[in-house]
């Protein structure tokens, strides 16, 4: 039986599809992923305002950085909890006997990180635009918050899959996802503090670029590379 | 592969000497800047030290393509004594930096690109390191370590570019005119020949530091299987 470049192709769409809503059929019930993503970015809005003074004149400069922050440290939860299922329900195993290319998972499992990491952006950012009085919902800004949690859920999910396969699983996926997200997160921040300072788009642009042109490298290599990460 | 090459030993010996001259002309050679001093002979090492430690990353990340390729492991080999001799190099670059950058810059430190690009340089190398020792498995640690030195080596240009477009301060070198930076100064021949030599010098001696580093990873590996045989 032969297949047909259309079916392929259907095929890995489906194989997509499946991981995806697994994932979130899994966590529609047990909602356990949401609320400790949720809750934790929460708190951290919460020590924010006592750790920095958040006077009106100075919340501009400050925002872009702070929803970062928290998008990155609820992110990593995110995607520790989300692999470590994966590994511990021995689902992972179960996933590389089926036959689908391996990079069906990835995106499966990248696409599942990222509808998290929105779901979570999509509370913080009416959270963030109460509790301080300033209006977050500007396009650009939700813009630049979806090309940065793409990046971010590509290059994560890649290095999380590594992560969770060692011993020192919890404490190594920040350690290895800071260092290499930096061109991202700095791109993301000035971009999105352009936006909300109302700067013009020949200075809001080349982070722009920046972004997207990370996400389309991070998204490739990760593609490329999956493979190695997950075969036994 | 237990007695040691009379190439190694002649490098061994090559790289003192080099390393004494080099010395001997940093102090008596090369001529005493004007507005500097003493304390920019630092410099000639410094660049020494950061372009081993560079080199040693680029090192690092084609061994783990080659890898990935042809699946040899001492290609695993050649790549984690690469990072292990370039993360003390680049330290050593980092600290030497500081200390010109005090009485030069009035500062020990700043966030321009090159010396942030450093910091996360270094950060790179030990994530990576603490990724190899969380994993016991020897063919899933090469994987592993190749995959992040693959992602590194692709984010950290990208680092350097973003934050290039932001700001930088750090004073260009090569070339008569560059006195426009802070802190830069022209290079006569003298000066000039200093620092390839320098730069020579430490480039023997890295390569001398690694071919004894793989050495010792042979004999490492070779110990472990005779471990395992002894076991059977």
């Amino acid at each position: 039986m032969k297949n047909t470049p259309s079916i392929t192709h259907a095929s890995f769409l489906r194989a997509v599809f499946s991981i995806i809503w697994k994932d979130l059929a899994a966590e529609l019930r047990s909602r356990e992923l949401l609320s400790a993503m949720l809750i934790f970015a929460l708190l951290v809005i919460l020590i924010f305002n006592f750790a920095l003074e958040l006077t009106p004149s100075l919340r501009p400069a400050a925002t872009p950085g702070i929803l970062w922050v928290i998008f990155s440290f609820a992110g990593t939860l995110g995607l520790n909890r989300s692999m470590a299922q994966e590994k511990d329900r021995g689902c992972l195993d179960g996933l590389l006997l089926a036959p689908v290319d391996r990079s069906a998972i990835f995106f499966g499992k990248m696409i599942g990180n990222l509808v998290f990491m929105m779901i979570v952006e999509i509370i913080v950012l009416p959270v963030y635009s109460f509790l301080y009085n300033f209006n977050l919902f500007i396009p650009g800004l939700l813009l630049v918050v979806l090309l940065g949690s793409i990046g971010y859920a590509a290059v994560g999910t890649l290095l999380a899959s590594m992560a969770v396969q060692a011993r020192t699983r919890d404490i190594l996926l920040p350690i290895l996802l800071f260092p290499v997200i930096v061109p991202l997160l700095l791109a993301a921040v000035r971009a999105s503090g352009g936006y909300l300072q109302g700067l013009g788009m020949d200075v809001i642009a080349p982070w722009l670029n920046l972004l997207v042109g990370y996400d389309i490298i991070f998204l490739a290599i990760a593609y490329m590379v999956f493979d190695y990460v997950v075969e036994e | 592969m237990t007695k040691q090459p009379k190439l190694l030993t002649f490098l061994i010996v090559l790289s003192a000497l080099l390393f004494i001259t080099s010395i001997g002309l940093v102090f008596f050679y090369a001529p005493l800047e004007a507005v500097m001093n003493y304390v920019q002979k630092i410099f000639y090492f410094h660049i020494a030290n950061a372009w081993v430690g560079m080199l040693g990353f680029l090192v690092a990340a084609a061994a783990g393509i080659f890898y990935l390729v042809k699946k040899d492991l001492k290609w695993d080999i050649v790549e984690v004594s690469a990072v292990e001799i370039s993360l003390v190099f680049f330290f050593i670059a980092i600290v030497s930096g500081s200390i010109w950058a005090r009485p030069t810059w009035g500062t020990w430190w700043t966030w321009d690109a090159r010396l942030t690009t450093a910091a996360i340089l270094e950060m790179i190398y030990v994530a990576y390191l603490m990724l190899r020792q969380g994993i016991d498995d020897p063919d899933r640690r090469a994987r592993f370590g190749a995959v992040y030195t693959l992602v590194g080596a692709l984010s950290v240009p990208l680092t350097f570019l973003s934050i290039r477009i932001w700001q930088t301060i750090h004073p260009a070198v090569i070339g008569v005119q560059s006195a426009g930076a802070q802190g830069g100064f022209g290079m006569t021949p003298p000066m000039l020949f200093t620092m390839l030599f320098s730069i020579f010098s430490f480039s023997v001696i890295f390569v001398t530091l690694l071919w004894i580093r793989v050495r010792l990873g042979h004999l490492t590996a070779q110990v472990d299987e005779l471990k395992l045989k002894i076991a059977e």
